[in-house]
């Protein structure tokens, strides 16, 4: 099912499909490993359009509700 | 010989460049920048070496102004020190290999080592080192492993000169050596493990947020009340106040150059927060009443910093802070606002943009008493009930709110999105965190401490020329008419201008309703920040936009104790 990054719900795991975003975006976020084909993990999101906490690779990172909307994920039903 | 150490935030960098720096610590300004670099001194080979703690960085392709200072550094180096997490070898080659496709030689230190077997990582380093072709040395920073081995080899860097990549290509690359060197084992969650994703989680979260913040608070009270108590007040009673007394006896006890070297004398003798002489109260405030809770502020904030709990209490704000123009970063200042303003201004140097650092340090000066403030508060308003002391409280609050709301608005620009790394938790390195306070007690010293002085001096002979009554003068039409203050509160609002102190003693003095009282201690938390927090303010902000802070922090006293007095 594909959804952006800020739809996810907490737990669910899911692989990166494209992020829609100028070129600066996609540097501060590829320098991160957040790129296209990436796995990730949503691990929380604050409430009221907080930030989002991910983990990829093994990193986590928190980032803006704005960009979470940005990036598009195929989400992988199965809760591990 | 220049050596840059360089790598991503959070690998343990700076604990690395405590072991490979001698004694001699030097911390600095990137010029015209608020970005700020440590270098110290080695020996590589007995020739002696110049070790470079660049600020942290991910990328090479700069994203923000430390990562572009970070790139302009690397210019000047000699040999690049790669400092990994060994934990997490995806992210951090990122860097390397950016570096690779450089001209300069690179030595990497695979940082974190003894970290990764229980972590359950196993890398095969003859690999990884003849893949990156440049010297790969397993390093614990922490415990000192694998450091003589990293010294040793520097001269063996070489520069592989790899063919510059694109983004993709550098990630599809580093997936081929993961693959090939690392594996992983998987194991359960650790307990600490399931405490860092907890605290990010909103409900736990703010649970674990408010008992870290409690604890840091009592503790950090606890150390600046007792370095007060038992270090600086006897020291400055009991050897300070005789010299002081015979100087003013030699002075003859009173006239102009008197009062401003020695101060006027209260009944007789020295008060250090009422006299305000150059000797009397221009030494105390810094030295005995802000340095204790620049010590033990620094300390705490080191150390939740080092922990790696900061990123997370940034994430739990951020919805909050974002709404005030700030991103969850700025919640280190506002903090340590409320025990001194000093730091907290000294503080907004973490935040990104200009705008930003405005917005905190005028949101800070405006609506956050310190210590001394809150004692003023309490001890003015308290005996009145404690019902309108609620009422101070919730009044600063709603005009933080309310005010960094407008300025969110009102300033051109946008508040930056939060993108950060959450670092795992990790015991601190108290090397580092000792390291890290010497060097910020010495910015203070140096940096903020004879400025105040000279402040001190300028305003005291301003203030027994008399400019003060005048200016009392001038504003009693304001403090009595919108505030509804009584007249005999004009000078003590005014003198609130230099100390808080002094003019908690003065309105105190005047007769005051509950009303008033309460308008009157809002006013003079907000109207002006101390005497150090004034001379701090203008050194970060500069003089246009601190004269701008300064307006707003006079036009919104004003504003708010006129709505208050029609209100209550």
């Amino acid at each position: 099912m594909v959804q952006t990054l800020s739809e996810m719900r907490a737990d669910e795991c899911g692989s990166i499909l494209e992020i829609h975003g100028g070129q600066g975006l996609l540097n501060r976020l590829g320098a991160l490993g957040i790129i296209p084909g990436k796995k990730i993990t949503k691990i929380s999101t604050a409430s009221m359009r907080g930030p989002v906490t991910i983990q990829v690779n093994r990193t986590q990172v928190a980032l803006g509700f704005g960009m979470a909307s940005k990036i598009i994920v195929d989400v992988d039903r199965r809760v591990k | 010989m220049k050596i840059l150490l360089m790598g991503n935030p959070n690998v343990g960098k700076s604990v690395l460049f405590s072991r490979l720096s001698g004694v001699r610590v030097l911390s600095s300004n990137y010029p015209g920048t608020t970005v700020g670099y440590t270098r110290g001194f080695t020996k590589v080979n007995n020739e002696p070496a110049e070790v470079i703690d660049v600020p942290g960085t991910y990328t090479l392709e700069p994203t923000c102004e430390a990562e572009e200072i970070a790139l302009k550094m690397l210019k000047t180096g000699d040999v690049v020190i790669s400092v990994i997490d060994a934990t997490n070898l995806e992210r951090n080659l990122y860097l390397t290999l950016q570096l690779l496709e450089k001209d300069i030689p690179v030595i990497v230190a695979l940082n974190l080592w003894d970290d990764t077997r229980h972590r359950g990582i196993n890398i095969d380093l003859d690999k990884l080192q003849s893949i990156l072709g440049v010297p790969v040395i397993p390093t614990s920073a922490l415990t000192g492993y694998g450091i003589k081995n990293l010294v040793k080899s520097i001269p063996k860097a070489s520069a592989p000169h790899a063919p510059a990549r694109s983004l993709d290509e550098r990630w599809a690359l580093i997936g081929n050596i993961t693959g090939q060197v690392q594996q992983i084992t998987h194991r359960h969650h650790r307990w600490y493990e399931r405490l860092e994703d907890a605290s990010v989680k909103p409900r736990f979260g703010y649970i674990i947020a408010a008992l870290v913040l409690s604890a840091s608070f009592f503790i950090i009270r606890f150390i600046g009340e007792g370095l007060i108590g038992y270090l600086f007040d006897p020291l400055f009673n009991n050897l300070w106040t005789p010299v002081l007394m015979k100087l003013s006896n030699f002075m003859g006890g009173g006239g102009f150059l008197h009062d401003v070297i020695v101060g006027k004398l209260i009944s007789g003798q020295i008060h250090f927060v009422e006299s305000f002489g150059l000797l009397s109260s221009g030494l105390y405030v810094p030295f005995a009443m802000v340095l204790p809770y620049i010590v033990s502020f620094y300390l705490i904030l080191g150390l939740l910093e080092d922990i790696g709990y900061l990123p997370r209490l940034a994430v739990l704000l951020d919805t909050t802070m974002h709404r005030l123009g700030l991103h969850g970063y700025a919640i280190i200042p506002t903090l340590l606002g409320l025990g001194c303003n000093v730091p907290a201004v000294l503080a907004t140097r973490v935040l990104e943009s200009k705008r930003e650092r405005f917005i905190a340090a005028t949101l800070v000066c405006i609506a956050i008493p310190c210590v001394s403030a809150q004692a003023m508060i309490f001890g003015l308003v308290g005996k009145y009930g404690v019902q309108y002391v609620a009422i101070v409280y919730a009044t600063l609050f709603i005009v933080w709110l309310v005010l960094g709301t407008i300025l969110n608005r009102t300033m051109k620009g946008l508040s930056p999105e939060l993108l950060i790394e959450i670092p795992p938790y990790r015991l601190p390195p108290w090397r580092t965190v000792f390291q890290k306070l010497e060097m910020r007690i010495r910015g203070f010293l140096v940096e903020a401490v004879p400025i105040i002085l000279a402040a001190v001096l300028v305003i005291n002979v301003l203030f027994v020329m008399g400019v003060f009554d005048y200016i009392a003068n001038f504003a009693a039409p304001v403090i009595t008419g919108i505030l509804g203050l009584p007249k005999e509160s004009v000078t003590a609002i005014i003198i609130g201008f230099l100390r808080k102190d002094a003019a908690l003693g003065m309105l105190a003095l005047s007769p005051m309703t509950a009303k008033q009282m309460v308008i009157g201690s809002i006013v003079l938390t907000m109207f002006f920040p101390c005497i150090a927090t004034f001379v701090v303010l203008l050194k970060e902000l500069g003089l246009k936009d601190f004269l701008k802070s300064a307006g707003i922090m006079i036009s919104s006293a004003i504003i708010v104790g006129g709505i208050l007095n029609i209100l209550l």
